[in-house]
């Protein structure tokens, strides 16, 4: 059925509007060079992660990630085109060409990675499952959770999560499921349930939208791992390279201390891992074939992870996700973001 | 006098039997129930001034945020300072749709004629760009035009090859007809979002490296071709309705399989079946929000992705009540045009 269908569209691109334009070939860099611009595949709007304003301006985790990308290999981090995608049909873009990188809250599983000819190049955001209560009902901790009702979305991995946490800790729960996040929030707020689950990113976004956000909390318990990351296509080792390595550098630059604030006075510091990092010493670039201000570039024009994070999921920002005590933090302050030496 | 007026007027029509006066009682007490609430939800205690979502009072709707975004949920990601070029095109078709309303009959053709050959054209070059205009790449097509866009470009080219269709299914020609019946039985039984997918995603996975088919095109001309499928039979329907005897009248007048149909028979035939067209219009308006899908931001995508913004988390029945009044607005605008198409040509004696 599907190859007379190929076929018959096919048949079709001859007489339909053929523009040139991107070209899958070895070298996304170069292609990019070409171009002019990153096409970045985000989402259709998740908050914090990659979402408009309604000047129509991107922002987000993904979206900075997409404009390190950007600011590396063009030296402009604004020149990134987005292309929003559904969750069912960003893998295929990516494969076709039509994206250079996907950079939208995709969970880094051992089936997508070894078995879609794709490349997960480092974690941007550690998610997990976790659970919301009342603070009325005075529980702090999930162990605690006995004979309760659980509000979940159901059909996805949340839902089995969940069971198996509850199983593993032997307690109960009855679970009252929904098919959208929106319906199991509205009825968790309507006292229905008295926790409500998923992905603790998630929770952030869905407690803003309760009737009394400040009488929630959120427990501290992840039950499930949820590393988020970009992804690339599996043929370019070099541009693989380039998209890990502009998100090592956000990190390794917060854990050095230097922000896009304070990056020009650090130029006259005596430390040669700064030194390095600014390309002021040795020649980083080189071997990612980028110019040697490129880690320069992401750190100025786009900021140190830490910078990134406040900016868009942090403390300040209606979702308000606190760092500290989450994996999201650098490893020398009690996280797990570690990036391997830029030397 | 008038008050008596309506208490006849519901007594013969609203309680006419037991039977009748339990239905209108239930729907009144529906209408009591649901009524007052959504009024004062959506008018009275609404807020509609302010720029920001702790503008708006908690207990109404926040139409803050439509008008915030209003311009998003109409043109998308579309350059602001090019959005007359959209606005233009859609002028342009909604004067000549008014036109063929007060124009003589045998002027009609060359509208006609302009809508399905040339308007198409201008309205491409205008919003896609050229002749020294900015470009603007489909990409950044969006919201309630990209909607207009696609519903259009379907409606145009969906007509014409339906025609065909159902004159080729009805053919004498062995190779005509079997070909038709593929056609339409094949493109009938797979479902919209298979061709989306199939057009989105996996036609560039067969195309050269280095070509590339706009993809906002590919998935309209899936939509225009799924939807001539549709269109086919609808005619078909109208086609089988003719008697024979119009048949042998043509032919008795000397005229041509081409002559035949287009003077005589089609005539006849689409004007039984405007209503049927135009439920297949109305149907494929109400598709388009699935190309969401395939990652494209029709007015529903922008919808949801502004209640994805952080600063305007929880706007979903907002967004959503919008969405439906400007669906219902349209139509409802279609239904009653296709309403007046078939008024003006019943042939009917009243």
């Amino acid at each position: 059925m599907s190859k007379n269908m190929f076929k018959f569209f096919g048949s079709l691109a001859l007489f339909a509007f053929v523009l040139s334009g991107t070209a899958v070939k070895a070298g996304t860099k170069e292609d990019v060079a070409k171009k002019g611009s990153v096409s970045c595949g985000v989402s259709q709007g998740v908050p914090g992660f990659s979402n408009a304003d309604a000047s129509g301006k991107w922002s987000g985790i993904d979206v900075d990630m997409c404009r390190a990308v950007a600011a590396a290999v063009l030296g402009d981090a604004n020149k990134v085109k987005y292309q929003p995608l559904s969750a069912k049909d960003r893998f295929e873009v990516l494969k076709s060409g039509q994206i250079d990188m996907l950079s939208r809250n995709t969970t880094w599983t051992l089936s997508r990675d070894a078995g879609l000819g794709l490349e997960f190049v480092g974690t941007n955001f550690y998610d997990g499952q976790g659970f919301i209560v009342r603070k009325a009902a005075k529980v702090n901790t999930a162990k605690k959770l006995n004979n309760v009702k659980v509000c979940v979305e159901t059909g996805t991995t949340t839902e089995l999560n969940l069971r198996d946490y509850f199983k593993a800790n032997k307690l109960k729960y009855e679970a009252v499921s929904f098919t959208k996040a929106d319906e199991a929030v509205a009825a968790y707020d309507a006292g229905r349930c008295d926790v409500y689950t998923t992905d603790k990113s998630g929770l952030a976004a869905q407690r803003t939208k309760m009737k009394n956000p400040g009488e929630h909390t959120v427990l501290p318990e992840t039950i499930s791992k949820e590393p988020l990351g970009p992804v690339v296509r599996g043929n370019d080792q070099n541009w693989k390279d380039i998209a890990a390595w502009s998100l090592y550098v956000m990190i390794e630059a917060e854990e050095l201390g230097v922000s896009s604030k304070n990056i020009d006075s650090m130029k006259s510091t005596d430390n040669p891992n700064i030194k390095r990092l600014l390309g002021l010493e040795g020649d980083t670039g080189k071997s990612l074939g980028l110019s040697n201000t490129w880690a320069y570039n992401i750190i100025k024009q786009v900021g140190n992870y830490g910078e990134v994070y406040e900016r868009n999921v942090g403390a300040k920002t209606p979702l308000g996700l606190a760092r500290n005590g989450s994996p999201n933090q650098l490893w020398s302050k009690g996280g797990i973001l570690y990036a391997p030496p830029v030397r | 006098m008038k008050i008596k007026n309506l208490i006849n007027w519901s007594k013969q029509n609203l309680f006419s039997s037991v039977f009748n006066s339990l239905i209108s009682l239930f729907c009144i007490y529906l209408i009591i129930i649901s009524l007052p609430p959504f009024i004062d939800w959506a008018f009275l205690s609404a807020t509609f001034e302010g720029k920001l979502k702790t503008d708006c009072k908690t207990s109404g709707a926040c139409w803050v945020f439509v008008k915030v975004w209003f311009e998003k949920f109409m043109y998308g990601f579309y350059p602001v300072e090019n959005i007359w070029r959209i606005n233009l095109s859609f002028l342009i078709l909604i004067l000549s749709i008014a036109a063929s309303f007060f124009v003589k009959d045998k002027f009609k053709i060359y509208i006609l004629f302009f809508l399905i050959f040339i308007f198409p054209i201008i309205a491409f070059i205008l919003i896609h760009g050229s002749f020294g205009m900015q470009i603007v790449e489909s990409r950044e097509w969006g919201g309630l035009a990209l909607t207009f866009i696609l519903a259009i470009f379907g409606i145009i080219f969906s007509f014409p090859l339906g025609v065909l269709l159902a004159l080729g299914r009805r053919s004498e020609l062995p190779v005509i007809k079997y070909f038709s019946i593929c056609f339409i039985e094949f493109w009938r039984g797979i479902p919209l979002i298979t061709v989306l997918f199939a057009a989105a995603v996996m036609f560039p996975l067969l195309l050269p490296a280095d070509t590339y088919v706009d993809k906002t095109l590919r998935i309209a001309i899936g939509i225009a071709i799924f939807e001539s499928a549709y269109i086919a039979e609808v005619v078909r329907g109208g086609l089988q309705s003719l008697s024979k005897g119009q048949y042998d009248a043509a032919k008795s007048l000397g005229m041509g399989y081409w002559k035949m149909n287009i003077f005589i028979i089609l005539p006849q035939a689409i004007k039984t079946v405007i209503p049927g067209i135009a439920n297949t219009f109305i149907a494929l308006l109400k598709d388009t929000p699935l190309i969401v899908l395939v990652g494209m931001a029709e007015i529903l995508g922008m919808i949801n992705l502004a209640k994805a913004n952080p600063y305007w988390l929880g706007m979903a029945v907002e967004g959503y009540v919008f969405a439906a009044a400007i669906f219902w607005v349209v139509s409802y605008f279609l239904s009653s045009y296709s309403q007046k198409l078939e008024n003006k040509y019943s042939t009917e004696k009243k």
